[in-house]
């Protein structure tokens, strides 16, 4: 059926799922192992965090409740504002994860937009990448920024659909396309998506990927979304491959018109 | 003496290790890394990582995030 499909190959493993999702904003680790498991996704991501001295004690951690021999961990930066922050939190991830190179950079510019902030976000690119750590890359939709990161050697680069958390959908897929046809690593839309419709945009578009948080997590049913996103991002994926068929400003007949007998 | 574990106060017994202090604060056998003084300790040097005075430990682990 799929003649030209082949897995989605990051850092040298690969993966039969196109979906990566998150791990917060769930009401608690079973919904969000639940929700996992619907999505089909191998890779999920997770954020690094002070422990609460004294407190939960006894209660099983994330990491006991999403198993990294199953699943491929996604430790991430969400929450560091520079550089600095970004690499000292990998390096923590790195050591958290028993010597785990792949990271989720992500330095952000204002809590407001929470959109990246891209001078640091190169900056922590070369060090990380100088550092041995397989970096997949949340950055703004510029095509030019896109293509630098790539060339740093990040394994990924994840441009934004809309800002984090919005469920805004792909505001600007032209852009997407742009860093579509200069890219040789895989491209995987992080962040905007709201809706099923929205991953399959983003597969329809090429991409290679598509992560998700809140778009599942904050659903009325986050399972059965997740199972939709999983569906979602397959068909678009499809789509993509098969090729659409252009579009016409007027009609094209699907019935022929040889053969009427009035 | 006196340490700071995550921006809170701790007291712990002079020579303890950073394995004392896991102990202490019943962590032994969670998955965490840790920081001292802004170094990342490996696993493997946690019993023989003395502390000291005014340290500054910083003790992490993974949770939900997107």
């Amino acid at each position: 059926m799929t003649a030209t499909e082949t897995p989605l190959t990051i850092a040298g493993k690969q993966y039969q799922s196109r979906l990566i999702v998150g791990s917060g904003k769930y009401q608690s680790f079973e919904q969000n192992r639940e929700a996992l498991v619907a999505s089909g996704a191998e890779m999920i991501t997770v954020a690094i965090r002070r422990v609460n001295l004294g407190q939960n004690k006894g209660e099983p951690s994330l990491l006991e409740v999403i198993s990294p021999q199953q699943y491929t961990i996604l430790p991430n930066t969400a929450g560091c504002y520079n550089a600095a922050d970004a690499v000292r939190t990998c390096r923590m991830a790195r050591e958290l994860l028993d010597g785990h190179k792949l990271v989720k950079l992500e330095v952000l510019g204002d809590q407001k937009t929470l959109y990246p902030n891209v001078t640091e976000t190169l900056i922590a690119a070369q060090e990380l990448v100088n550092d041995g750590f397989d970096v997949m890359v949340y950055t703004s939709d510029d095509p030019l920024i896109a293509k630098r990161l790539e060339e740093m050697g990040c394994v990924a680069v994840m441009p934004l659909g809309a800002p984090i958390g919005s469920g805004l959908g792909i505001r600007n897929p032209y852009n997407i396309r742009m860093i579509l046809q200069n890219a040789k690593v895989p491209i995987i839309v992080d962040a905007g998506v709201g809706t099923a419709s929205d991953a399959a945009i983003a597969m329809e578009l090429g991409c290679d990927g598509v992560l998700m948080n809140t778009a599942i997590a904050e659903a009325k049913n986050p399972i059965l979304m997740a199972s939709a996103m999983k569906k979602a991002v397959q068909s678009g994926r499809e789509a993509f491959l098969a090729g659409r068929m252009p579009r016409r400003l007027y009609a094209s007949a699907s019935s022929p018109i040889d053969g009427t007998f009035f | 003496m006196q340490i700071f574990v995550n921006g809170d106060s701790v007291e712990l017994k002079e020579g303890a290790t950073l394995i004392d202090l896991l102990e202490h604060l019943s962590l032994r056998e969670a998955k965490v890394a840790i920081e001292l003084n802004q170094s990342i300790i490996p696993r493997s040097q946690h019993a023989q990582q003395a502390l000291a005075e005014q340290d500054q430990v910083e003790i992490v682990h993974a949770i939900g995030g997107g």
